[in-house]
């Protein structure tokens, strides 16, 4: 899997940012509501006009057609929307069905309809339709925040296991301090994860308090 | 039979009902009764210089002052799909997507109608040419301004939606589709419901004019159906053209929704 490189990307309330998420590292966004991370990862998707480019090794964003490129780089906004009935139609036809028994449901799921799911299903849902489509990079915006602890935990365990066996390099917005802290410990396999903060309008690293 | 000729004091009678209908809107604090005054008298000047004009056309043989007029209608007819929709397109293309769709859609049918079906001699005749093209423009208008109407206002509210099948890797086209389906349709529900109650609940206002003219009401029909027919091809083919258009230039060229092509709600 490759790297994941900002060069001089600049979105509205952002100063330009360089970056690099090496294959496999997580980095941790956090800051105030409205200062630009939600809109620092459209821009990364190429949802958003923006100037700078970002680059997945050699390959530039400009240089992929924008689908193409927004499955590479799988982004997960915060709310989760759905466009068909039934859930299993939002999933390709061949995905591992191994995503959903690790996010906590049996194979029945792909025939509920969306209208009855709860928030945290569909934000749990969500994360598994994005990783069907096998992302090479994973960008992450707020993807625990309707979750009660034990689905957090399975959430943040498939994370690390698609860091550590699609060494995908991860940039997650998370508000939660004690997430940030958990997973920014080195485990077998796995470096420690960087912490951005974003102070006025730049980013820094969030010192351990 | 003949024509009975309308004389102002016929037209006053009909007027005064218009004045107890605002009237009756004051009284029970409708508020619309400046709004119907206005209307009426709008109409009143329109149709009175209207029927002024075509007096002047009509005696006209040349092609350049009947081309203008139609060109006029035209406008006419794009500014008034443009003031029809919630969310606007920004800059030319508010006026331009309505505009260029008719006229594609109206101008191709009623030449086709005027050369190969009525066989008109010179095509452009403007007793036939004018009414015609108004009928065709103001269904077609009407149908283009509800498509593009629903359009612009569901790709507005499902941004959610569409995004998110973008960032799934959809085509701006995957991610669209339903919406321009959705609008297609609703673009074309008022005349294909219009041709289906067609002389069952009301007779359509051209045949009544034909009789109301003396002609016999068999070849009146007749008419009808022609004009329903254009009318149905016109505002098919417009609405779509319009849905097209419309919905490709909500993407830009690297297939990001550009909402800010948009004005926002309110008027």
């Amino acid at each position: 899997m490759p790297e994941l490189r900002l060069q001089g990307l600049r979105t509205r309330n952002l100063a330009p940012i360089d970056l690099q998420i090496a294959p496999g590292d997580l980095v941790f966004l956090s800051g105030p509501s409205g200062s630009g991370k939600s809109l620092l990862l459209r821009a990364l998707a190429d949802l958003d006009e923006h100037q700078g480019e970002v680059w997945l090794d050699a390959t530039p964003c400009a240089a992929l057609p924008t689908p193409e490129w927004r499955r590479r780089v799988g982004l997960l906004p915060a709310e989760a929307f759905w466009w068909h009935d039934r859930v299993g139609d939002h999933f390709p036809t061949r995905h591992d069905p191994n995503l959903l028994d690790r996010l906590g449901f049996g194979p029945e799921v792909l025939d509920w309809q969306v209208g009855r799911l709860s928030t945290g299903e569909r934000q749990r849902l969500a994360l598994a339709r994005l990783l069907a489509l096998q992302p090479q990079a994973l960008l992450l915006d707020e993807a625990t925040a309707n979750l009660d602890p034990p689905n957090r935990d399975r959430v943040e365990a498939l994370i690390q296991d698609y860091r550590r066996e699609q060494s995908a390099p991860i940039l997650w917005v998370s508000h939660d301090p004690d997430q940030r802290q958990r997973l920014a410990a080195p485990t077998p396999g796995l470096t420690g994860a960087r912490r951005l903060i974003i102070r006025g309008d730049r980013l820094e690293e969030e010192s351990t308090p | 039979m003949t024509l009975i000729l309308l004389s102002p004091l016929d037209l006053a009678l009909a007027a005064s009902l218009v004045l107890l209908l605002a009237l009756l809107s004051w009284r029970l604090h409708l508020g619309v009764e400046q709004r119907v005054l206005i209307a009426a008298l709008r109409s009143v000047i329109q149709l009175s210089l209207i029927g002024l004009v075509l007096n002047f056309l009509f005696a006209q043989t040349n092609f350049t002052f009947i081309g203008l007029w139609t060109l006029v209608m035209l406008g006419v007819a794009g500014w008034e799909v443009m003031a029809r929709q919630k969310h606007r397109y920004r800059g030319a293309w508010g006026f331009g997507i309505g505009t260029l769709s008719m006229f594609l859609s109206s101008f191709s049918v009623i030449l086709l109608a005027l050369t190969l079906i009525i066989g008109v001699e010179p095509w452009w005749q403007p007793q036939y040419l004018i009414p015609l093209l108004g009928m065709l423009l103001g269904n077609t208008m009407s149908g283009i301004a509800i498509a593009l109407d629903n359009l612009s206002r569901q790709a507005w509210e499902g941004r959610g939606r569409i995004e998110a099948r973008l960032l799934l890797g959809q085509s701006w086209e995957c991610a669209i589709r339903d919406i321009r389906r959705d609008s297609m349709r609703a673009g074309l529900i008022p005349i294909v419901n219009s041709m289906a109650a067609a002389g069952l609940v009301s007779l359509p206002g051209m045949m009544t004019g034909q009789i109301l003219s003396g002609s016999p009401p068999m070849e009146a029909a007749k008419y009808q159906m022609m004009i329903l027919f254009l009318i149905t091809a016109g505002t098919g083919l417009g609405s779509a053209a319009a849905v097209w258009v419309g919905s490709r230039r909500l993407f830009d060229h690297r297939q990001r929704l550009r909402l800010d092509r948009l004005t926002g709600p309110g008027r």
